[in-house]
């Protein structure tokens, strides 16, 4: 049987285009006129504002609605507690024109799946028909890791296509290697669990039997998996339902106009917050982050992933005189055997959820942002990868990371213009990641990862300290959690729940203290967990003076006599710790404890009474932390915030007790350990081009660690630009080379690779330069 | 909106009351913001050369009163150099690269590592202030975090008069 050519069969989308002549057209409209979808005039906002307001208003408040009311249907703590859910309204060409709170990073890669049903002729076969319910996780086509999992549903009028909704939940499983949903076991996507293609899994409002049976059994919480499943439904339904109400009322015109001007809308937008609150220039930063996974505790099916590596970023953002930018990301590493890259979608999109809390924080999040920002993110790199087996699942990791660097360049153009209120020195790396499972306290295959490091501390501002143990940049909604919600949902008591002191970076205004949980597992069996975080760098630099945010560390107990204390009433491990203290270990000498700087390790075996703590971050500090009110530093110290040796050391502020305990700032003091502090800085430094002559020959001596040589020889390889950039800058002669075949450790994937557009009838959508 | 320059001043000193940070947040820019901060930065400076543009609490480009050049100048008045150059590379710099310069400022096991990451403390030479704080690995060239395109935004951006410059 001929199927039907695009040409000569009648499209699915209003009007009779097919979906691809429709996107096609759009796609060039926007190209020829620099206007989305040739809007050079909007004609309903201009026209009919109220008409325009209301339908903006009713429609967003519609998918918040909907939000908050679906995610009472799911079980999950992480959807329920933790709102780790959003929803997103599309018009046909799978641009997003208005979004949920929530994790708004799915605003692009929702509609980066759309775009792929779109552009691979999904209308054809399997067939686009009104109350259909299709499903993704894919990571090679914009998902940001398969623990994401999308709903969509399109949405018709009079039997012609008009838009789309999708919703997205981060469930707790998707059948990994390891348990948890964002597990570090593996190193190829082939272990990151249940991957789906934009599949359609529902017609006429209905799930497939076929579905329901495979997709529960490929994941370890299937209660989890199936309620979390008809939250997003039940939001996509009563999005589209909205939809239609609004279209009865105000007519299909009118809604057809509102769904190409909003984009429109948020790319002029755009452009208009950059040139009232940025300075036009070029701003550079970078982030990095590590991969120790040369550890015993990290086990790895593959030898040629045992390798340490660090993972890097640098940025240029320009803004130009007219108020369009460009974030171009030379130099970036390359991918890597573990879990932590991104995919072109993920990283771009997830800047959204940076800017909707900096630049662009107001109700109108669409693609128009998107379509108002140049992107560079050279192939081959971790945020672009060229190989169609790298995993994804937890490509946060680096995401965060490279993501607070940008903090610290638009902070710079805040603190320029006086906008004080807006700067931010950064984010916090979001870890430790409590992950694991087994059977739980009711006898049920179980995963678990906590989402408790939802609650980071936050960087430093230019007029005021972080928010402590407030936030997550990946959810502007998030939150810690209850603890007896926790407790009902993992097999792990609580034995304490305390602010984190001295992790927010030091500085006149210091970052946000992240905080800690102490776990003693009871009532599990055959249990496993591990540590997901960073421990040998702080990817959270510090501005202005500011220092970065402390570093990780894991601590677990093994072989405890916690049982047999509990039974006796004698002490228990309780409350925080203080590392430079190791107090638990005193109160059970006998146990097997590891307490090192490995932050990331694979599934370990955990029995009951055994300890896990669970330490989140702090956020990077702002200014010199000698101008930071004594009284302030006082305030810290009494609040659990910061500790004396760091007090007097690095704020130089004297403390003293009264005869009563009580402390207090001794002022006179305090000014000449500034003074002291202030000379001695100046004494253990050198003017910055002697050290670099120092620099210079350690470099020419190829004296770096091999975690060090590899990330600069990866993006060298990638980064041709970066790479001249760096021998002019170190006056490096033209016989020294570093390559990473001659470093001496495993570089699979750095000659060879695949990429996923290399297959057969495969065509992928393209959204950034590379 | 616009605020008095007494609330500025206030945010300068991180004391702005909430009902005005949260006002200042929450709704349009004033763009008469830029004047206002200048107004108040300059008359905290201990030295007589116009502010073009704070880069830090304690750094500027600012217009040099007696030959009219644009350099970078920190509040203890330590001129660094040209305004488009890199003023890091003419501060004074400790490089924290060992485990034990590093464990200084954190406490056990929340520092760095050694062999991953380095601490770039770059100081006024002037005063010993800290001015910015890299936290790079080894090797990395010392970076050139802004380069402002002050003309535009005085003359484009915000319609001001572009304070004169000497280029010799």
């Amino acid at each position: 049987m001929n199927a039907p050519t695009h040409a000569s069969r009648r499209g699915l989308v209003r009007g009779g285009e097919t979906l691809k002549q429709h996107r096609d057209r759009v796609l060039a409209a926007t190209r020829a006129s620099g206007h989305y979808a040739g809007l050079e005039q909007m004609a309903l906002r201009d026209g009919d504002p109220i008409l325009y307001n209301k339908l903006f208003s009713r429609l967003r408040a519609g998918v918040v609605d909907a939000r908050e009311t679906a995610k009472k249907i799911a079980a999950s703590p992480i959807v329920e507690q933790e709102g780790e859910l959003c929803f997103t309204l599309y018009n046909a060409a799978g641009d997003s024109l208005l979004t949920s709170t929530g994790i708004i990073i799915h605003v692009g890669t929702m509609g980066a799946a759309i775009k792929y049903m779109i552009e691979n002729d999904w209308e054809r076969n399997p067939g686009i028909a009104d109350r259909d319910i299709f499903c993704n996780n894919d990571c090679l086509i914009g998902n940001v890791h398969p623990c994401d999992i999308h709903t969509i549903v399109p949405i018709f009028w009079e039997g012609e296509l008009v838009g789309w909704v999708g919703g997205v939940t981060h469930v707790i499983d998707t059948g990994a290697v390891g348990p948890g949903s964002m597990a570090t076991g593996q190193v190829q996507r082939f272990g990151d669990g249940y991957s789906v293609t934009c599949r359609k899994v529902g017609a006429n409002d209905e799930l497939f039997r076929d579905w329901l049976h495979e997709s529960q059994r490929m994941v370890r919480t299937t209660r989890y998996w199936m309620l979390d499943e008809r939250t997003r439904v039940a939001g996509c339904h009563m999005i589209r339902r909205l939809v239609e109400q609004v279209i009865a009322q105000e007519g299909i015109e009118a809604y057809w106009k509102f769904a190409y001007e909003a984009v429109e809308h948020g790319r002029r937008g755009l452009q208009a917050r950059i040139r009232a609150m940025t300075i036009p220039g070029v701003y550079r930063q970078v982030g990095f982050v590590d991969v120790p996974y040369a550890h015993e505790d990290v086990r790895v099916p593959s030898d040629f992933a045992k390798v340490d590596t660090i993972m890097h970023a640098p940025s240029e953002m320009t803004i130009r005189a007219d108020g369009t930018w460009r974030l171009d990301f030379e130099g970036s590493s390359r991918w890597g055997w573990h879990t932590y890259n991104a995919h072109q979608v993920s990283f771009t999109s997830g800047i959204w959820v940076m800017m909707t809390q900096t630049l662009i924080p107001t109700e109108m999040i669409n693609d128009g942002a998107a379509y108002g920002t140049e992107f560079r993110l050279p192939k081959g790199t971790w945020m672009n990868p060229d190989d169609r087996r790298v995993a994804f699942s937890y490509a946060w990791h680096f995401l965060v990371s490279s993501w607070t660097a940008l903090w610290r360049g638009l902070s710079r153009s805040y603190f320029g213009r006086g906008y004080l209120e807006e700067v931010n020195a950064g984010n916090a790396n979001t870890s430790n990641w409590l992950q694991g499972g087994g059977f739980n306290q009711y006898d049920e295959i179980h995963a678990v990862n906590s989402f408790e490091c939802a609650a980071n501390g936050v960087g430093a501002s230019a007029h005021a300290d972080g928010l402590s143990h407030a936030a997550a940049i990946w959810n502007p909604e998030g939150d810690m959690g209850d603890m007896e919600i926790w407790e009902l949902a993992e097999p792990l008591i609580y034995l304490g729940r305390q602010i984190k002191a001295n992790s927010g970076g030091a500085g006149k205004y210091r970052g946000g203290c992240g905080w800690e949980s102490l776990r003693m597992v009871w009532n599990a069996k055959d249990w496993t967990m591990f540590f997901m975080g960073n421990g040998h760098i702080s990817s959270d630099w510090g501005l202005m003076g500011g220092f970065p945010a402390a570093a990780g560390y894991r601590f677990e107990a093994h072989q405890t006599d916690l049982a047999q204390r509990i039974a006796n009433g004698d002490p228990l491990p309780f409350g925080g710790d203080d590392p430079d203290v190791a107090a638990y270990e005193k109160t059970i000498p006998g146990a097997r404890i590891k307490r090192d700087k490995q932050a990331i390790t694979t599934e370990a075996m955990f029995a009951d009474y055994d300890l896990y703590l669970n330490t989140m971050k702090g956020g990077p500090g702002f200014g010199d932390p000698l101008d930071r009110e004594p009284q302030a530093v006082l305030d810290d110290l009494l609040g659990g915030y910061v500790s004396t040796p760091f007090a007097e050391g690095v704020y130089g502020v004297i403390l003293t007790q009264d005869g009563h305990g009580h402390w207090q700032v001794d002022a006179k003091a305090t000014e000449r350990q500034r003074a002291l502090i202030r000379k001695q800085r100046l004494k253990l430094s050198r003017p910055t081009r002697q050290w670099m002559k120092e620099e210079r020959a350690r470099i020419l001596a190829m004296d770096a660690s091999t975690q060090v040589l590899q990330m600069y020889a990866s993006s060298f390889h990638l980064g041709p630009r970066f790479e001249a950039d760096f021998r002019r800058f170190w006056e490096l002669p033209a016989e020294w080379q570093l390559r990473e075949e001659d470093i001496g450790i495993p570089h699979y994937g750095s000659h060879h690779h695949m990429d996923l557009s290399e297959l057969p009838d495969v065509h992928l959508v393209q959204l950034v330069e590379e | 909106m616009s605020y008095s320059t007494a609330k500025i001043a206030d945010l300068i000193d991180g004391k702005i009351d909430r009902d005005t940070l949260h006002q200042m947040l929450s709704t349009p820019k004033d763009a008469e913001r830029f004047t206002q901060y200048l107004t108040v930065l300059q008359q905290r400076v201990p030295w007589p050369d116009r502010i073009i543009l704070p880069l830090g609490p304690k750094l500027y480009v600012v217009q040099q009163a007696d030959t009219l050049r644009w350099v970078i100048k920190s509040q203890a008045g330590y001129v660094f150099c040209h305004w488009r150059e890199n003023w890091k590379l003419h501060a004074r710099v400790r490089v924290r690269h060992s485990q034990a310069d590093l464990a200084e400022l954190y406490p056990r096991l929340m520092a760095p590592s050694q062999g991953w990451q380095t601490l770039r403390e770059y100081y006024c030479p002037a005063s010993g202030d800290l001015l910015e704080v890299e936290a790079p690995t080894e090797w990395y060239p010392v970076i050139h975090d802004f380069e402002p395109d002050i003309e535009v935004f005085y003359r484009d951006w915000l319609g001001l008069p572009v304070p004169e410059r000497n280029d010799n």
